[in-house]
């Protein structure tokens, strides 16, 4: 039984993602599997903290494991750019526990 | 295979999902598959303030192994149906 939902329709989108320790990763999708490994282009990492702003870390190219994937967000690039990171203030995501 | 059936009864319903790192996202369910995976489109997360990381995200693709709860609408149970079903799947295993 091949799995109904995939994220076929994301595929060269840019996605969020929301790891399961509480890390949130931008990229544009290239490749997924069914165990939901994802192949990122192009990622940065958004670090979020409550005494600065959004801090952005450049990642590169990534495989990350479908183990460690929560959610996978589409980004909607012009809410995404109607944000102000620099001034945007919030508590880190918590991990998953199981 | 029985909650996979359930799921895809409610397509197109707006539920909550609560997530195992108490993130809760509501949207319209947009599609179910075997892992219980769920796409959810039109997202809100409920505490916007507390959770602005998905301000930019409308659609989302939730992993079945971080749903800690699916919040559904009240009418959303067909509790005889649900019930029969459970029956048949506990007879059958």
């Amino acid at each position: 039984m091949a799995s109904d939902i995939g994220l076929d329709s994301l595929i060269d989108q840019t996605i969020s993602v929301i790891t399961n320790d509480g890390r949130n990763i931008v990229g544009v999708l290239r490749g997924f599997d069914q165990a939901t490994n994802l192949i990122l282009d192009e990622c940065h990492e958004r670090v979020y903290s409550t005494k600065a702003g959004v801090e952005q870390l450049v990642l590169g190219l990534y495989i990350i494991r479908g183990d460690n994937i929560g959610v996978v967000g589409e980004l909607d690039e012009e809410l995404d750019s109607n944000l102000n990171l620099s001034s945007l203030c919030a508590h880190p995501l918590k991990p998953v526990v199981h | 295979m029985l909650f996979f059936s359930y799921f895809k009864e409610l397509v197109g319903k707006e539920v909550t999902v609560e997530l195992k790192n108490d993130l809760a996202i509501t949207g319209t369910l947009h599609s179910v598959d075997q892992y219980l995976n769920i796409k959810l489109e039109n997202t809100r997360v409920v505490d916007e303030a507390k959770y602005p990381h998905m301000l930019s995200v409308k659609n989302c693709f939730i992993r079945g192994s971080v749903v800690r709860y699916v919040q559904l609408p009240p009418d959303g149970v067909d509790v005889d149906i649900l019930h029969d079903a459970t029956r048949r799947e506990a007879r059958g295993t």
